[in-house]
């Protein structure tokens, strides 16, 4: 995987409108090569949109979007690209296997690599047993499965997968989150399109949060760093001039009798704070860190008035 | 071109495993059945002169491609109308286009595909009906590869003509424009041959402009015009003989249609969203 600039997609202003309504308003994003990247936003805020631009499937009003080091929606780079769209479906008459041969062809994919690779992945997804049973057939679960596999077939570079676990039942969901760690394992960029923070928080290396079309903060997931920290601690002896010293770490600070609550962008600077609340006579009792999940930062962020 | 025909034959394939084509054979060979049936009563159980049971065999022949005609256009619609719109609205074609693939191989793969269907349904029909005509009442027919050609460029162009209408409109008004454009052409044919016979110039301009509209009819009655015997011709007109034969000029118009109508189909759902 020898590209350039590190990055595996790259947006600058991108943006689409259909008719008078503004669907995307102006996407700058950068997702580093080798990284899971949840991309999370409230329905309608344009995150569909937003990766049909990136595969090609919509085109632009304006903006730049680069996908791979090529133009979003160049047709050889799609070699290197899987795909997994919201709600799968396909063709009800053809088999789970012959689902897989047509879109390996599609891939310009040697039959004989073809015979070797549609086992292993109906194996990976848990469908051998139901290799040739029909799509009309299938359950909305084995659809979003087979729909998994069909996007893992080329063992592509980057993979965008649109609410991969909708339909999945919590065996399904576990099944799809091994995947995407095999995936970022095997050093491929996963684009993923979640409404569900949880999953997530625990398969992402790093979110965008986008509203109306923008991203608002893109920020890591793993490790406190870059986590807003809220400290709840039980003190005596703190006056205003030491409440007024902690507004230089403190995004926020509260006294409420003996509760002291304030909010560090970072926690690795607590060990400084207590020296200051120490070093000036204040009495320490308790201290209890918190770090902000996911969830109280995207309702933080994007706001919790949803937009339907 | 191999990305257009895995889309060919995938499109091809569709139309056997959904039981279309067989089901199409299967009302074919009813059909068949039927004319046969008739030719054979016509030739050993009519009391006629052998002038007139030539006349009326030949008739015969001319209304059985008629109505195979029909078959193979409603085939065409039917089995096209929906392969575009319905795969954009229900998502389908989503997963096909992120493929390395150009949506001009994706269209052009389709349009290969039921032409290849309608092609090899055309063939086993007009060649069984010429065949069991010339088997049952001795019956040659005239022309009889013109005609098959005229037939299958208006079923071609129809399928073009759906395939674009596909990458715009609804399924539904996809059938809606495509079977009401060659209605039109239908009543514009019916009103051009009556213009003949009663020499009304205008009218007969009305009868051209509907076929310059849409030239699906103007190619089957050119078809008619070629495979019928000298004898029906002198007969009268009727929707499957005719008197008043569109120019070689209107069947070139026909073809350029069909091909300009195939190009603007590839041009717009190569820049349509998906």
């Amino acid at each position: 995987m020898s590209h350039g600039n590190g990055l595996a997609i790259r947006t600058r202003a991108l943006r689409k409108t259909f008719a008078d309504k503004v669907a995307v308003a102006g996407l700058t994003l950068q997702v580093p090569r080798g990284e899971v990247f949840g991309f999370l936003g409230p329905n309608g805020a344009g995150k569909s949109t937003s990766i049909k631009m990136l595969l090609g499937l919509v085109g632009p009003t304006s903006g730049e979007a680069e996908v791979l080091g090529e133009p979003a929606g160049h047709v050889e780079t799609r070699r290197k690209i899987g795909f997994l769209p919201e709600h799968f479906q396909f063709y009800g008459w053809l088999t789970g296997y012959e689902l897989l041969q047509v879109h390996g062809r599609l891939h310009g994919m040697p039959r004989s690599r073809l015979r070797d690779r549609i086992p292993v992945l109906l194996d990976l997804v848990g469908l051998s047993a139901h290799r040739d049973k029909r799509l009309r057939d299938f359950s909305k679960g084995m659809l979003q499965r087979i729909g998994l596999a069909q996007a893992l077939l080329n063992d592509p570079e980057l993979v965008f997968l649109d609410e991969p676990t909708s339909g999945l039942d919590p065996i399904g969901r576990r099944l799809v989150r091994d995947i995407i760690k095999a995936q970022r394992e095997r050093g491929a960029t996963v684009f993923l399109n979640s409404h569900l923070l949880s999953e997530v928080e625990v398969t992402c290396d790093r979110v965008a949060f986008i509203k109306r079309g923008e991203v608002l903060q893109t920020r890591l997931v793993e490790g406190s760093a870059d986590l807003q920290t809220t400290v709840t601690m039980r003190v005596k002896k703190v006056g205003a001039e030491i409440l007024s010293g902690l507004a230089r770490w403190g995004t926020w600070v509260r006294l409420d009798g003996e509760r002291l609550s304030f909010a560090v962008a970072n926690a690795e600077v607590l060990p400084e704070v207590m020296r200051y609340l120490t070093s000036h006579g204040a009495d320490v009792f308790e201290v209890i860190p918190q770090r902000q999940s996911l969830e109280e930062s995207f309702l933080q962020i994007v706001g919790d008035e949803g937009e339907l | 071109m191999k990305n257009a025909w895995t889309m060919a034959e995938l499109t091809f394939k569709e139309a056997a495993r959904k039981r279309l084509l067989w089901m199409a054979l299967l009302v074919g060979v009813a059909f068949l059945l039927l004319f046969g049936l008739a030719e054979h009563y016509q030739t050993f159980g009519a009391r006629a002169t052998p002038l007139v049971r030539r006349q009326i065999v030949g008739t015969q022949f001319l209304v059985g491609l008629y109505a195979l005609n029909f078959l193979v256009l409603a085939m065409t619609v039917l089995t096209s109308v929906d392969t575009l719109s319905g795969e954009i609205s229900s998502g389908t074609i989503q997963a096909i286009a992120t493929k390395p693939i150009r949506r001009d191989q994706i269209l052009i793969g389709k349009w290969l595909g039921f032409t290849g269907m309608l092609t090899v349904f055309l063939i086993l029909m007009v060649g069984g009906l010429t065949v069991e005509s010339y088997w049952i009442t001795g019956h040659k027919a005239h022309h009889i590869l013109r005609g098959f050609g005229l037939m299958w460029l208006e079923s071609s162009l129809l399928l073009a003509l759906t395939l674009l209408f596909g990458t715009i409109f609804s399924t539904l008004t996809n059938g809606i424009i495509a079977l009401g454009l060659h209605g039109l052409a239908f009543l514009g044919g019916w009103i051009e041959q009556f213009a003949f016979f009663t020499n009304n110039e205008r009218a007969a301009t009305i009868g051209v402009l509907a076929s310059i509209v849409m030239p699906s009819e103007a190619l089957w009655r050119r078809a008619a015009f070629e495979m019928q015997s000298p004898l029906v011709g002198v007969f009268g007109f009727s929707p499957f003989a005719t008197a008043a034969a569109p120019s070689g000029a209107m069947v070139v118009y026909a073809a350029v249609y069909a091909a300009v109508s195939l190009g603007v189909a590839v041009r717009v759902f190569s820049k349509r969203d998906l």
